[in-house]
């Protein structure tokens, strides 16, 4: 939402233009700017490294997916097999790894088809307004009542071996309505700022409009959403695969937890079902902890809550049990230093996000404030 | 007035669209299951049941789109949904009516026991954040990312069989017969609190999450402020003007979570062989069942519709805004 003023300020600031290059670069780390918290960069961390052992897999597995090793039937861990053996003799290592593919694969597919379906419809529903925004609002609402799982069974159980592509599908059908209306509701909001309507006044196309006035305040809400579905999706596919929908063929970690169960793994072959069951747990996880980040991104007031809070706390002021923060420490020698410090706060109570007004300046301050208003 | 009128066009329309796709969804299904059993059941259903059947599947190739459509509606407004297949030829209404109380008794109470717990516990972290409660977050979020069935199936291993505190499947313990008396409700509570729990546990972290983060945006409003300046107790504070106000989109996601809720205990009445709607879905789809496949999914989105008129209604009651600037 900032980001138009501080292209104008930049622009005013510095007389010579710089290079297009470098501005295009700074645009782009903007981009990603929401990603650039603790608890977004621990959660990409995790995904990168699904993702690289996605990739490697071939390289990683110690035994193929299927291999048999009748030798070594439903055995715990040990050095040859570090997560043991299924009833067949399969490396649970290997199957895990070469799960984590069709995991991220379906997950990232479904993510992609979902968030294109919601910006399309979200964006426009929330940008044209009227009857037609009515009704797409309508579709979306829908889709957010259609029971997902019971609908992904039915369209699953249709077909004998559903492709990759068409488990993605189903997943995306039923997993977009959400990111939909959050876009819609935002769009709405945006369409009749300030710099919209310049753009609208210079006679900028519609689509440029869209594109290059309104996408980049609304990248974060798509990311989140994208993030969002991809989490859904994960926890579908392998719900599905456990339930046995979803043909055999397709290894991922539901697959696993659908072969532990058959085989009557539960509860005495841990090492059978606990990986497969944390693994969906840690990635999950690491898609919520990007989506704090983010939320805390588009948010500003969720970031500083902890933070103030734990600042005053240093210096001994109780945040917790009230708004109106109240000194626990009796006054002494060392008070000035924090009243000094409580004081310019109050000078801009605007810019006190967190709303900790210190007791300690008079009291005729603030009447004069609610009758001034 | 025109709030009620724009909500029920609304509920008007979704209900339209849900039984729309549920009559087009056998349409698009591949090869023809349900002419195959007929035919080999000649004798079995009664010339009325193969009939119904016939309008239900599309099966009738002299009837235009339209004659067919109509015909279904005719035949939903008189009930009838056709036979189940695996049931024994017992009409699908029959077969759906017997489970559905099953899934409505425990999801519901363990939906609305999960709502008010993380709600609470959402409120309190708000309220003291940057304090402890900050790590309730992370472990709510943690158990609501594992997959249900994974948490359900330790949840036996280790409750269950490990330690035999509770029962690890059904409802009710085997021989007996539903009835009303101390015994029977006692045998539904303790075959039902494991399933219950694990509901609750996995479904913590959203509502925890969500009241948290209003908690917060809402304490930085003036009214609090004013609230506290007023001299008001902490506590009343708290309940009456934060929480109060920053339970208000809770109460709309929880409409929708309705929809997933269902979703989700198609899973637990598996792993916990529940004999409710989630269940009797996954016999119907194995069974090929397809009758009681499309009643079911009828019957699921309407309940979750019912629900969702109902949180409206709430919501309207609870916040005057939604009546005024919707009119």
């Amino acid at each position: 939402m900032t980001q138009p003023e501080t292209a104008v300020i930049a622009a005013v600031d510095t007389a010579p233009r710089p290079p297009r290059k470098q501005n295009f670069a700074t645009k782009f780390g903007q981009a990603f700017s929401m990603f650039r918290n603790g608890k977004s960069i621990a959660g990409l961390c995790i995904l990168g490294f699904f993702v690289l052992v996605a990739i490697f897999g071939d390289l990683l597995a110690p035994y193929g997916p299927l291999d048999k090793d009748f030798t070594a039937l439903r055995q715990g861990p040990s050095a040859t097999h570090w997560l043991g053996t299924t009833h067949m003799g399969e490396d649970v290592l290997s199957q895990l790894i070469y799960g984590t593919r069709g995991v991220l694969v379906v997950g990232f597919a479904a993510g992609i088809i979902a968030t294109l379906i919601a910006v399309i419809i979200g964006v426009t529903a929330g940008y044209i307004g009227g009857w037609k925004s009515e009704g797409l609002s309508a579709v979306t609402n829908v889709f957010l009542v259609i029971p997902a799982l019971p609908l992904m069974i039915i369209v699953a159980s249709q077909y004998e071996n559903p492709s990759l592509l068409l488990i993605a599908g189903v997943l995306a059908l039923t997993g977009w309505a959400w990111g939909s209306r959050v876009l819609r509701a935002q769009t709405m909001s945006l369409r009749n700022r300030d710099f919209v309507q310049a753009a609208r006044a210079n006679g900028e196309p519609l689509y440029r409009i869209i594109a290059v006035e309104m996408l980049p305040n609304l990248i974060a809400i798509i990311a989140s959403s994208f993030v969002g579905t991809v989490t859904a999706a994960v926890l579908g596919l392998t719900t599905l695969a456990f339930i046995g929908v979803i043909p055999i063929t397709n290894l991922n970690w539901g697959t696993i937890l659908f072969w532990a169960q058959q085989n009557g793994a539960f509860p005495d072959f841990w090492w059978w079902y606990v990986p497969a069951g944390l693994c969906i747990a840690l990635l999950g996880m690491a898609l919520s902890l990007i989506n704090f980040g983010i939320d805390e991104y588009v948010n500003p007031r969720l970031r500083s809550a902890g933070e103030r809070a734990r600042e005053m706390r240093k210096k001994g002021i109780k945040v917790s049990s009230s708004v109106t923060a109240v000194r626990t420490a009796p006054p002494s020698g060392s008070d000035p230093g924090s009243g000094g410090a409580s004081a310019p706060k109050h000078a801009s109570p605007a810019a006190d996000a967190d709303a900790v007004t210190p007791v300690t300046p008079p009291a005729p301050a603030s009447p004069d404030d609610t009758t001034a208003r | 007035m025109r709030f009620f009128l724009r909500r029920t066009a609304f509920y008007l329309f979704t209900a339209w669209a849900a039984i729309t796709i549920n009559f087009f969804l056998p349409r698009f299904l591949k090869g023809d299951p349900v002419s195959a059993y007929i035919a080999k059941n000649q004798g079995l259903i009664s010339p009325d049941a193969a009939a119904s059947l016939r309008t239900l599947f599309g099966l009738d190739k002299n009837q235009s789109m339209l004659e067919q459509y109509i015909n279904y509606w005719k035949l939903l407004f008189s009930g009838d949904l056709g036979r189940s297949f695996s049931k024994g030829l017992a009409p699908v209404t029959d077969v759906i009516a017997s489970a559905l109380p099953w899934t409505i008794g425990l999801v519901g109470i363990a939906t609305i026991l999960s709502f008010v717990i993380g709600t609470m516990l959402g409120a309190y972290a708000g309220w003291r954040r940057g304090s402890k409660a900050d790590a309730l977050i992370p472990i709510t979020t943690f158990f609501s990312t594992v997959p249900y069935f994974w948490l359900g199936l330790i949840a036996i291993a280790l409750l269950a069989t490990g330690l035999g505190w509770f029962p690890a499947s059904h409802a009710y313990d085997k021989g007996s017969t539903p009835e009303f008396s101390l015994d029977f409700i006692g045998q539904v509570i303790n075959h039902g609190t494991l399933p219950a729990l694990t509901i609750v546990i996995s479904s913590l972290g959203g509502w925890v999450l969500g009241m948290r983060n209003m908690m917060v945006t809402v304490m930085d409003e003036d009214y609090v402020t004013v609230a506290q300046a007023k001299g008001l107790s902490p506590r009343k504070v708290l309940i009456n003007y934060a929480a109060r106000n920053a339970v208000l989109p809770q109460l709309s996601s929880f409409a929708l979570s309705l929809g997933f809720i269902v979703g989700g205990t198609l899973v637990m009445e598996l792993v916990f062989s529940y004999p409710g709607v989630g269940k009797l879905l996954l016999d119907a789809t194995n069974a090929k069942d397809y009758p009681l496949m499309q009643g079911l999914f009828l019957i699921i989105t309407l309940t979750i519709l019912v629900a969702n008129i109902l949180a409206d209604v709430a919501y309207a009651i609870l916040d005057p805004r939604t009546r005024q600037s919707e009119a």
